[in-house]
């Protein structure tokens, strides 16, 4: 469904991602690991086009979607929810999604309510007014109601409370069975291995490894190489 | 006692003119982070419009359902064909461009219609004045504050309650997150451009039968606008409300009060304003 082809981006001078190739079928969740400042979240701006690539080609659903506006890239159906999540804190918390809504999502206003029952009590508050937590949940329940096809989490745990971790990997895993496929960008290495189908390990602007659920829960030694810290 | 409260009256006539010059300015500043010095000079055309169309049909109330649209228009093509190329450039390269527009759309008006200012007349419906008692006002000032103050209204309605309203507030914070989801930016960008030239143009008409027309009257309004946004707080509607009516009961209070130093004391509320709240009276962080 996604296909990353060798792609390089820029942060102005700087050469940040050297030939980043991967892929996400339908379906699935996919993690995308590494150190901070190995590339992850520049790949997952490149695939929405916040950062245009240099070279190398992105297609989507067999279009390229490499170098066309981000709302388009949204349109065809990808959503990203960024590190700092970009809840609009003027707009109430059915703003947020009211605005982010279309009509051929299989996602709606009542499926998402449904199951983010706490969104549903803090509707009528401003985005301000929420936790982190619930920050992270309308962040994601946005971008369900967007009707993406491929949904791009970056760090979604990152900040939160060990109870509210397990809220987000259950809701990750509804959204997996909904039907949408996941590309998730996690430090947290417990929630990538609960959840992700595949995993690639960024390094420095490079595909280091790529392996499946099982090669990757007994590669300790890649584990050890690239993930721990020293 | 009672020349205080009709310059309060004055002022907050002043004011709403003010407020709706300065809201497109602000909104367009506090969500495409872009600088328009061509802002007064939709005011101006607004304001020869408005006159043109009583000079050739002699109806006023034409000429406010025409010259606004007109000036939406202008404002929409200004933006698709020129100023949406300076979206990623530096502020000054905003500045010099759009002064460079409202120079042209000045020295037009000197083409068009002469050097000399014009005069719109009141419209029949409202000339004269109302009597309560011992307070004499002019009838048509009352049916500025009035229609603007019904205007204000509803386009508040549409900010807070609407689809749209929701994504303008929403690109007054990030227009990047607005982009990701799936939200036509750029869109929305031209419509709010035309929707503040609308506004600009219209205040143009309103103030023509009380102070004429003018080809000079673009800049006085575009750095009264500027004081405004900054006192109001960028992006914000309800703080170009608030610094709108300010700085038009200050001026015309301190017009009877001391009225050389009228024009001064707005700089000086406004200095008063960011010594306490540097962000502007509804500005945010």
């Amino acid at each position: 469904m996604l296909r990353v082809d060798g792609i390089h981006s820029y942060y102005g001078k700087s050469h940040i991602l050297h030939g980043v190739s991967l892929e996400v079928n339908k379906g699935e969740v996919v993690s995308l690991l590494g150190r901070n400042g190995a590339g992850k979240t520049t790949t997952m701006k490149s695939i929405v086009g916040i950062v245009v690539p240099r070279e190398g080609s992105i297609l989507f659903d067999g279009t390229t979607i490499s170098g066309i506006e981000t709302h388009k890239v949204a349109q065809r159906g990808i959503a990203f929810v960024p590190e700092h999540r970009g809840i609009f804190q003027l707009l109430s918390v059915e703003e947020n999604l009211a605005i982010a809504a279309r009509r051929d999502s299989i996602w709606g206003l009542s499926e998402v309510f449904a199951n983010f029952p706490r969104l549903k009590e803090r509707r009528h508050n401003r985005g301000s007014d929420l936790s982190g937590g619930e920050q992270q949940m309308l962040a994601i329940a946005r971008a369900l109601v967007n009707g993406p096809k491929l949904l791009l989490l970056d760090e979604p745990t990152e900040g939160l409370a060990p109870v509210i971790v397990d809220e987000v990997v259950q809701v990750i895993a509804a959204v997996r069975q909904s039907g949408i496929a996941v590309l998730l960008v996690e430090q947290n290495i417990k929630v990538c291995m609960n959840l992700a189908d595949r995993h690639y390990i960024l390094e420095q602007g490079n595909i280091v490894y790529s392996g499946s659920r099982d090669e990757f829960c007994t590669a300790d030694q890649v584990r050890e190489r690239y993930l721990t810290l020293n | 006692m009672s020349l205080y409260l009709i310059q309060l009256i004055n002022g907050l006539g002043i004011g709403m003119i003010y407020f709706m010059i300065s809201v497109g300015l602000s909104i367009i500043f506090g969500t495409m982070n872009f600088v328009n010095f061509a802002h007064g000079a939709f005011y101006l055309l607004g304001a020869y419009l408005c006159y043109a169309v009583v000079a050739a049909t002699g109806s006023f109330w034409l000429a406010l359902a025409v010259a606004p649209p007109a000036m939406a228009l202008t404002g929409w093509f200004a933006e698709r064909y020129l100023l949406s190329r300076l979206y990623h450039a530096p502020h000054q390269y905003q500045i010099l461009v759009t002064l460079g527009l409202a120079l042209v759309i000045q020295e037009g008006v000197m083409l068009v219609w002469g050097a000399i200012g014009q005069n719109v007349a009141t419209p029949v419906l409202l000339q004269g004045v109302v009597v309560f008692g011992s307070f004499v006002y002019p009838k048509y000032r009352l049916f500025v504050i009035g229609f603007t103050a019904l205007l204000t209204f509803v386009l508040w309605l549409a900010l807070e309650r609407t689809r749209y309203g929701a994504i303008l507030r929403a690109g007054t914070e990030s227009t990047e997150m607005v982009a990701l989801l799936g939200i036509d930016i750029f869109r929305m960008f031209s419509f709010t451009f035309a929707l503040g030239a609308y506004l600009a143009g219209l205040a143009g008409g309103l103030t023509a039968p009380i102070s004429g027309a003018d080809p000079f009257m673009g800049p006085g309004a575009l750095s009264v606008a500027f004081v405004v946004v900054v006192i109001g707080g960028i992006g914000s509607f309800s703080g170009a409300l608030a610094g709108g009516l300010l700085i038009g009961v200050v001026q015309s209070e301190m017009s009877s009060l001391w009225s050389e130093g009228a024009n001064i004391m707005i700089y000086v509320a406004m200095a008063l304003v960011i010594l306490v709240r540097p962000r502007g009276l509804l500005g945010r962080a």
